[in-house]
């Protein structure tokens, strides 16, 4: 046999070879501008890590692609008195390591919610008990009425009780004890469509799909792999010339760059996040502004002043690039809980708010310095920068003081004793309902009932409070609708807040995959697909 | 010689103190770690109590002392992001920077010296005239400009090179080495390009003065009147005479080009001891932080001692005992 021939040989097979890899493999590479912080389910509760880890963990409930409750490991519950839901589990669920899913797994589970290292003991602690009513039924004892139990806990993730035990993961991974349960931080065994092949935190991680998953999904991706990068001209540089893809977040400037380019797309669609504006509402004098001895912001019409003179159109306009969805509340639609006939913004009107200003006695208005993340958000500072201008427009000089979030959130926070006047915020809900934001963002600040940690200007209204209690109980859809209504009136005249606008989601993605854009930002691989 | 080691070890043992000192009260000013460390809905007790647990409400001093007992038997803590010891998360990590540093002090150096040679030779050629072009180019353009520059040239438009990332590794014990890959050696190159422009171009220009400065001394006219080759001449008697500087300038270089590295890694997601530490600033991991800051001062320190060493060795006429001055 002649050399030549033994080449064509040999590469004809490996062509077959690889022709034959290439049709049963698809793999996908997909780039986050940082890393999940660790495997562990019960570490932080952040929408990278935890939705990071949705695809290899299930929780009883999960999110669907629209964000709605829908089975997951449980088939059904029933709520059988105020305190306690009755959970059917899934029967022939197996952990990726081959051990059957059993309701000792969520017991244990829901222990180690609230051992010491878990940032998931305010969803556990909404459990008082939970019985093993056999070995594929539990019944849930709630900490009083707890209607929202179910969705919170879709981000509760099931773990293996033996496996956990066999390798020391009883609790969840501490920071302080060195290495004592730390086994968690990069292995994982759940329930989920696919499972982790390696990790090297900061630098890859390997998911392959797993071979005995209960549910079937529209997903044909057999390997992810998974890398940090953390410069978004870098990741953009790798997006095009195709070693990756798929890549988030794209700046909202490279968006004309990547529709310029053949073969990839940015994506964009509506965040559940909405963007919003707080001030200070209970200090008798502002820390930051030139008024002395007494607070401007608590005079409501300062504060409806301040609501006419934002121009949410614009900031959507120049520094959103058109993708921004102006609100007028401080939830999102995919928010449960939404009602659209009270989010109209604040109309835009100047003159409405110079007369304001006047009639509360400040013609010639006032200066105020507000606290701004700058590496938080879309374009955060820039949206500082431009209500600054605004406000100008009608006097009122508005200081910007620009931080990294770091540094802003611990200016800002309730452990330096809310060091603000007046501060830009996002939020989303974790658990998709309205609830979570009347008690963080609106309720009267509160240390024992943990009310209102988020509420950093305390604007503090005792029927909102009420309405809050109510909502959090309630079962009736239509009242409890009724009572959220209400409050959002309540809160809509007060100005409570000065909602901006939901940011969009800005993800780049090749040609040959198809995505789903969940509004909550987190990736699911169930919902991606190569597509050529 | 014995008692100038000492002297200079006990000299920087001071150097390190002072360097962890102004580290530690700088990371007051980098915010707060906690929020980091929860999520949105951890509760204003558990914040306490994990700020508690840290030691994050001892006073400044107690908190330096426990930091400065504890690294000084090499206990740097445990990472508050990724929840191990730091000395592993470094030492997994410093493989990627030495190799990235190393290959590129080599190109500074290899390419450096010989095209600043060159240069003060033929110093109106045009082949000359074009390195003093770049070599300003090289020297004025900022590291992450340049390493996105060659990102978009090599990678987006070209593809010839891949953007970011170490390409595949081999692991040898607990070092791990992109060398042994093909995937691996093309990461390589746009990084350590990157990183070695700045200092090659130093390197070059400060042979070339330092050449033509020698060129001009009598002893090079004595050489060349008998009759010496040239290339005797340049290497032999110019070159070596010119190297007092270099070497200094070459040694303390060696360590910014680990500190420059910070910049390149971050362009080129190279996973790399300052990736680690860009990424700790913004996370507030202080163990990290206060590490990595030891950790480069110590090997500062410690170049800075090698130098002098050298300099004994290359010059016979300084002597380091008995404090004489030089430098």
């Amino acid at each position: 046999m002649s050399i030549m021939k033994k080449i064509l040989t040999t590469s004809a097979i490996a062509s077959i070879i690889l022709g034959a890899s290439a049709a049963s493999a698809n793999t996908l590479r997909f780039a986050f501008q940082g890393d999940a912080q660790s495997l562990d389910p019960h570490g932080l509760n952040e929408t990278f890590t935890l939705g990071f880890l949705s695809n290899v963990y299930e929780g009883l409930t999960m999110l669907d692609q629209d964000l709605k409750v829908i089975p997951g490991l449980a088939t059904s519950w029933e709520v059988t008195s105020p305190t306690s839901i009755v959970f059917k589990l899934r029967p022939g669920v197996k952990f990726h390591n081959g051990n059957s899913f059993n309701a000792d797994d969520v017991i244990f589970t829901w222990k180690r919610t609230l051992s010491e290292g878990s940032d998931q003991k305010v969803r556990g602690a909404m459990v008082k008990n939970i019985v093993k009513l056999d070995d594929l039924t539990i019944e849930v004892q709630t900490q009083g009425p707890q209607p929202l139990m179910p969705s919170e806990w879709a981000w509760i993730f099931i773990m293996d009780k033996e496996w956990s035990e066999a390798n020391g993961a009883g609790n969840a991974a501490n920071v302080k004890e060195e290495n004592a349960n730390g086994y968690t931080l990069n292995h994982a065994n759940g329930t989920g469509p696919f499972e982790i092949v390696s990790r090297q935190p900061d630098v890859k991680t390997v998911f392959k799909r797993s071979a005995n998953h209960w549910n079937t999904i529209d997903s044909n991706i057999t390997d992810i792999i998974f890398t940090p990068v953390k410069q978004a001209a870098t990741r953009t540089a790798a997006l095009i010339s195709g070693e990756l893809d798929m890549v988030y977040p794209i700046p909202v400037q490279d968006w004309k760059r990547l529709d310029s380019e053949s073969g990839v797309s940015a994506i964009r669609g509506p965040e559940a996040r909405t963007i919003f504006l707080g001030m200070d509402q209970f200090r008798d004098e502002l820390l930051y502004s030139n008024i002395k001895g007494k607070n401007p912001l608590k005079d409501l019409r300062v504060r409806k002043a301040m609501a006419h003179a934002l121009n949410l159109d614009l900031i959507k306009k120049k520094i959103m690039r058109g993708a921004s969805t102006p609100t007028g509340l401080m939830i999102a639609p995919q928010v449960n809980g939404f009602n659209a006939d009270y989010n109209t913004p604040y109309k835009y009107d100047p003159a409405l708010s110079k007369q304001l200003l006047t009639e509360a006695g400040y013609p010639d208005g006032f200066e105020i310095t507000i606290d701004c993340p700058n590496n938080r958000y879309v374009n955060d500072e820039k949206i500082c920068q431009a209500a600054a201008s605004m406000m100008a427009k009608v006097g009122i000089k508005m200081k910007v003081l620009a931080q990294p979030k770091s540094k802003y959130f611990g200016k800002v926070l309730a452990q330096n004793n809310y060091d603000t006047s007046m501060y830009l915020l996002g939020w989303t809900p974790g658990s998709m309902d309205v609830h979570n934001v009347l008690l963080g963002l609106l309720s009267c600040q509160n240390k024992e009932s943990k009310a209102g940690l988020f509420n950093l200007g305390n604007f503090c209204n005792q029927r909102v409070d009420e309405l809050q209690k109510m909502v959090g109980v309630e079962t009736d859809p239509a009242k409890r609708q009724a009572y959220i209504d209400e409050a959002m009136q309540i809160i809509k005249d007060q100005v409570a807040y000065l909602p901006l606008h939901q940011q969009p989601l800005s993800w780049g993605v090749s040609d040959k995959f198809s995505v789903n854009q969940r509004a909550d930002n987190a990736f699911d691989f169930r919902y991606v697909s190569k597509t050529q | 010689m014995f008692s100038f080691l000492v002297k200079r070890l006990l000299q920087s043992i001071v150097v390190l103190i002072a360097v962890a000192l102004i580290a530690f009260s700088l990371f007051k000013f980098v915010g707060d770690p906690i929020n980091n460390m929860v999520g949105q809905d951890t509760t204003l007790d558990e914040r306490e109590a994990l700020r508690e647990r840290l030691g994050l409400n001892d006073p400044f001093p107690i908190q330096f002392y426990h930091f400065i007992t504890d690294a000084a038997v090499g206990d740097f803590g445990i990472s508050y992001r990724h929840k191990i010891p730091v000395s592993d998360l470094i030492a997994e990590r410093a493989p990627a920077t030495l190799e990235l540093s190393i290959i590129s002090a080599l190109l500074a150096v290899f390419i450096g010296i010989p095209m600043g040679v060159y240069t003060a030779i033929h110093r109106s050629g045009f082949i000359s005239r074009s390195f003093m072009t770049l070599s300003l180019v090289g020297i004025s353009l900022p590291t992450f400009l340049i390493g996105i520059l060659f990102i978009f040239l090599f990678g987006v438009i070209l593809r010839w090179l891949p953007t970011f990332g170490r390409g595949e590794v081999v692991a040898i014990g607990w070092w791990t080495t992109g060398l042994l890959t093909w995937s691996g050696i093309k990461s390589l190159i746009l990084p350590s390009i990157t990183l070695a422009l700045f200092q090659m171009t130093l390197i070059m220009r400060l042979v070339r003065t330092e050449m033509l400065e020698v060129l001009c001394t009598d002893y090079i006219k004595f050489a060349r009147a008998r009759g010496l080759k040239e290339n005797a001449v340049n290497f032999g008697h110019a070159l070596k005479n010119t190297l007092i500087p270099v070497i200094t300038i070459i040694g303390l270089q060696l360590g910014l080009v680990m500190a420059f590295a910070i910049i390149t890694e971050t362009v080129f997601q190279w996973p790399g001891m300052g990736m680690l530490f860009i990424q700790s600033i913004e996370e507030v991991d202080v163990p990290v932080m206060a590490a990595y800051l030891m950790m480069i001062s110590l090997i500062f320190v410690g170049i800075n001692l090698l130098v002098d060493i050298l300099y004994a060795y290359v010059d016979p006429r300084l002597t380091i005992d008995g404090g004489s001055k030089h430098g």
